[in-house]
């Protein structure tokens, strides 16, 4: 039978091409026109000048509307009673009240007015305490190599010193990710069942995600309060979307024969959402908080920069004194904290329910849990008398001190020169020729292509909406910003997609290398990219080479993880008829792994391109004179306007990206006979 | 922060219950209220210098503090909506547009200067002085070979001088060409970047001339000086006929700067005797350096640094208190 599939597969294949949507010729090689004109417009610049550079005064200064919007949401808007701002800042008192607790909680204790001048102090967990909660935690649930993890990692932070301000951000992170999960489930229900909210909140996630922070973190902080509330505002509007759009796909891909069960059971609305449909898509639920645990760890850098402390504290003072070796371990704790989190979620989460035995107790079934809180109870009470189990004492505390700082220095002088040569290779014969090419490009020529692209994968509404955002970057005058971010990020999206591949095939293939594989790229998309960015700078040097290793470090990590999870997906009988067919190993990887995998791969490729842009925001901090650099401008010279025009334009230039390689995703998809969906956070 | 942690995990140490009760101060009615004022800190040296000392004269008049740490140009935004109360000062050099834009919205203090002046200008490593003989006289930058050896893949033929992030101005592009300089101005990002490419080259003994500052932990910890221009006139930067070049103006060296004090208009009515005490806070350039060099240099820990400056300058800080 397997033969057969296979056979049926190939054959399935062709027919898909020859099935192909029928285009009109015109239709098919607009973009073809597009390039044309754009070739001409670049040689002959003299003929139409406002096509090549767009005229400055054609600018049309949004900017100035933008920021007088806001210094009137800031200061005027009103609802009568109270002030917009008036709301805002309750809001953020209301976010901040459960983070103070579960601070008081973890770190910092809490102190008690009895009436007059006494006070009752009371102190925090011990960290023995909660070392004992998290690791029984993970015994709880039969997983006896996690709770080994998670102790080695709770150890590791309190050994190099850095359990205050784990515990401060391990509260935050915590309140930021639970909210994130609860809002992003509630927003995902509400746009399944309303289409015409699923409209307004798709284009508003794109912006939440690809907006560089700094264009409307003045806002933001004004509305909601500078510190721990604020920094929690900025946290969510970035790392919530994905999980909403999780939900609103979960649902979608509930079977049918799951909801005929609850229609059956007579459930009501309310308990078929909440007690049947949400339930059985609990694994496609759980991708989307693992992605709201990352994003949120990313943000840790930025919101310590904004009056949350913490681990993002540490990370950026040592750095600024350029501590390597004291930002890598508090980036290190960072990554552990993320990964705790989530394997815990994750393994709670799939946790299947036991059969409980009858003859246990209900104490020795729990006997794990009760023995943390015993543990917790116990190193708390005596934590006053005993100072040791309340934090450990200095003395006891290690770090590597300068040794990173040394193995760094060491590279840098002795490959100094070889490095030197690579780079300056790389920038003459890569980056500076596709920057000259890109500035050189007329706008007019580059809009039309874009439209043209749309064109022919989607349709005019494509075209004019795709043809439309990247236009807008010129009339807002920001058209060179534009294309220096574009080159960049396309450089880097190139480089990292080809990684990419290439990598994520390796894994697919060999379960070992995708166990180290996992371990590394986890830790890259955690690990604040400053961390390794520094070291990048002392050995390459300021500018767009710093940059692009930053960036294509982090934007590689999609392109392996869907590369790799696409390939596994492929169903194991179609490669064993192709090897029964006699197929050599690339024949089967390039016949059907690749083909069947490409819609996946693809997706991946998207993200890997959002994740480059959402760098821009970093690599402005090392001089790239993109947008991001823009924003940052703004922001000193206390301008929302000019820098919420930059964050749109990246915004805009990820949302005709993603529209474009979704469309053409979708038809391939259909093509090869797939059924939608899948990864598409 | 780490502060007033240890100080509730000293307390707790003490037993579970424990009496307030501030230990004895100058006046009766100070503290005025047992509210939590905020200090901003940055994450610099100096800069927290100044802020823990700060801190540590309120705590001595019984006030309730709490360090936040917050960005260098974001505390303003803080400062002003009263989320923050206490700023960490700000640079002339670096700072002035967000500074100025701050005081005019009436809700953030001009609280005087911290008496430190500032100096930021380009700045080099001795061992450049090979490449660029006389230096520091600027004139020795006009060099051919001194220009072919700080000249890197980016700018060549020209040098480079390597400047802070964009918004830090400076008007070095306007300086070069006004004094006649083959020179190319790149931006580092961030303090951060700036830092760790002057360390760089540092180690591999590149040539590299570019933008720092004092009191610094760089030009406290590395051997350098700053590159001396004609000196700086109000005259020079609005009159173009003043200085070398008579038709262009910034033909000259940059003015000195100063650090500003500010704290958020609000808080004058809760705190008055702490703002009366930041107004007198000053500090001298001298003693400012030599602390950023045990910090920075001998690696003691800031809040040490500046209980030391307390324990042993009592005769300068307790007029203020008074």
């Amino acid at each position: 039978m397997s033969i057969a599939a296979a056979a049926g597969f190939v054959e399935a294949q062709g027919m898909a091409s020859r099935r192909a949507r029928v285009l009109s010729p015109w239709r098919r090689h607009a973009w073809l026109a597009a390039l044309a004109l754009t070739a001409f417009l670049a040689s002959f610049d003299t003929l139409m000048p406002w096509a090549s550079s767009y005229p400055k005064g054609w600018v049309l200064h949004i900017e100035r509307a933008i920021t007088d919007g806001v210094k009137w949401l800031l200061k005027d808007a009103s609802f009568g009673l109270f002030t917009f701002k008036d709301m805002t800042r309750g809001l953020g008192a209301a976010l901040d009240a459960p983070m103070v607790a579960l601070k008081g909680l973890l770190a910092t204790g809490f102190t008690v007015p009895l009436g007059g001048e006494s006070v009752l102090n009371l102190p925090p967990v011990s960290w023995l305490g909660v070392i004992a909660i998290f690791t029984c935690a993970a015994l709880h649930i039969g997983e006896r190599r996690l709770a080994l993890f998670i102790a080695a990692s709770f150890f590791y932070v309190a050994l190099i010193g850095l359990w205050e301000s784990t515990m401060l951000t391990f509260a935050s992170i915590i309140v930021a990710v639970l909210l994130g999960v609860a809002l992003g489930i509630l927003l995902g229900i509400a746009s399944w069942r309303l289409a015409w909210l699923d409209r307004l909140l798709t284009p508003l996630f794109d912006f939440m995600q690809t907006m560089p922070v700094f264009a409307y973190l003045v806002p933001a902080l004004m509305l909601f309060g500078y510190g721990p509330a604020g920094a929690l505002v900025v946290t969510l509007i970035y790392a919530m979307p994905p999980m909403a759009r999780v939900t609103r796909l979960a649902l979608d891909h509930v079977p049918e024969e799951t909801r005929e069960f609850g229609r059956m059971a007579g459930c009501t609305r309310r308990q078929m959402t909440w007690r049947i449909m949400l339930p059985s898509s609990r694994a496609r639920l759980m991708v989307g908080v693992n992605q709201v645990i990352m994003l949120t760890l990313n943000m840790v850098i930025i919101a310590s920069m904004i009056g949350a402390g913490g681990l993002g504290y540490d990370v950026w003072q040592a750095l600024k004194a350029l501590r390597i070796g004291q930002g890598a371990e508090a980036g290190l704790a960072i990554t552990l904290v993320a990964i705790v989190l989530d394997r815990l979620s994750q393994r709670y989460a799939a946790r299947r329910p036991r059969h409980e035995d009858r003859r246990m107790t209900l104490a020795v079934r729990n006997r794990f849990l009760l023995a943390a809180v015993a543990i917790a109870v116990v190193t708390t009470a005596s934590s006053p008398w005993l100072p040791a189990l309340a934090v450990l004492p200095d003395d006891l505390t290690v770090s590597s001190g300068r040794f990173w700082d040394g193995i760094v220095e060491w590279l840098n002088v002795h490959l100094g020169s070889a490095i030197g040569a690579v780079r300056d290779a790389a920038f003459n014969y890569l980056l500076k020729p596709v920057k000259n090419f890109m500035l050189a490009l007329p706008w007019l020529g580059v809009v039309l292509t874009v439209a043209a692209v749309g064109l022919r994968f989607g349709g005019l509404r494509l075209a004019l909406l795709a043809g439309g955002l990247i236009a807008f970057m010129a009339v807002v005058g920001l058209w060179t910003q534009a294309m220096i971010s574009a080159y960049l990020v396309g450089v880097c999206v190139v480089l990292a997609s080809l990684a990419g591949l290439g990598i994520g095939i390796a894994a697919a293939h060999n379960d070992r290398l995708h166990g180290v594989v996992q371990i590394v790229i986890d830790t890259l998309q955690t690990l604040p990219a400053f961390v390794y960015l520094i070291p990048v700078i002392m050995l390459f040097g300021v500018g767009d080479f710093a940059a692009m290793i930053a960036i294509t470090l982090y934007a590689v990590v999609p392109a392996i993880r869907y590369t790799d999870s696409g390939i596994r997906q492929v169903p194991e009988r179609l490669v064993e008829a192709a090897r029964a067919m006699g197929c050599t190993r690339f024949q089967v990887l390039r016949r059907v792994e690749l083909p069947l995998a490409l819609p996946d791969i693809m997706l991946g490729l998207n993200q890997t391109l959002m994740m480059g842009l959402s760098m821009l925001v970093i690599t402005a901090l090392v001089g790239t004179r993109d947008l991001g650099q823009e924003t940052l401008i703004a922001l000193s010279k206390v301008d929302p306007g000019r820098g919420l025009t930059a964050g749109i334009c990246v915004a805009f230039m990820a949302i005709a990206a993603d529209r474009i390689i979704q469309t053409w995703a979708r038809e391939k998809r259909r093509q090869l006979g797939i059924a939608t969906g899948g990864a598409g956070v | 922060m780490r502060k007033v942690l240890r100080g509730a995990a000293m307390a707790a140490m003490a037993g579970l219950i424990t009496y307030g009760g501030w230990s004895a101060t100058a006046t009766a009615d100070v503290p005025e209220t047992d509210e939590e004022i905020k200090l901003v800190i940055m994450g610099y040296s100096g800069d927290n210098i100044i802020m823990y000392i700060y801190g540590g004269l309120l705590e001595k008049l019984g006030y309730n503090v709490e360090y936040v740490p917050a960005d260098y140009l974001g505390q303003f935004a803080g400062i002003e909506a009263g989320d923050l109360h206490i700023g960490s000062p700000g640079w002339d050099t670096t700072a002035k547009a967000a500074l100025e834009a701050a005081w005019a919205t009436g809700d953030v203090l001009n609280m005087g200067d911290m008496g430190i002046a500032v100096n930021e200008d380009w700045w080099y490593p001795l061992y450049v002085k090979e490449s660029c003989p006389g230096l520091p006289n600027w004139e020795a930058l006009k060099n051919p070979d001194c220009v072919a050896a700080l000249a890197t893949a980016e700018t060549s033929p020209k040098a480079r001088f390597l400047s802070g992030p964009i918004e830090w101005g400076g008007h070095d592009a306007e300086r070069i060409e006004a004094l006649g300089l083959d020179f190319e101005v790149i931006h580092a990002g961030s303090d951060g970047a700036l830092t760790a490419e002057f360390v760089g080259a540092m180690q591999r003994q590149d040539a590299i001339v570019g933008w720092t500052w004092e009191p610094f932990w760089l030009s406290a910890l590395y051997e350098g000086e700053f590159v001396e221009w004609p000196a700086y006139d109000d005259a020079c930067y609005d009159d173009p006929s003043w200085g070398p070049n008579s038709d262009m103006a910034f033909d000259c060296g940059r003015p000195n700067g100063f650090m500003w004090k500010t704290a958020w208009a609000g808080g004058e009515a809760i705190w008055p005797k702490a703002y009366d005490v930041l107004r007198q806070y000053q500090l001298d350039s001298k003693t400012m350096g030599e602390m950023v060099y045990r910090a920075d240099v001998d690696g003691v820990p800031t809040e040490q640094v500046a209980a030391d400056w307390i324990a042993a300058n009592e005769a300068t800080w307790k007029p203020w208190l008074d």
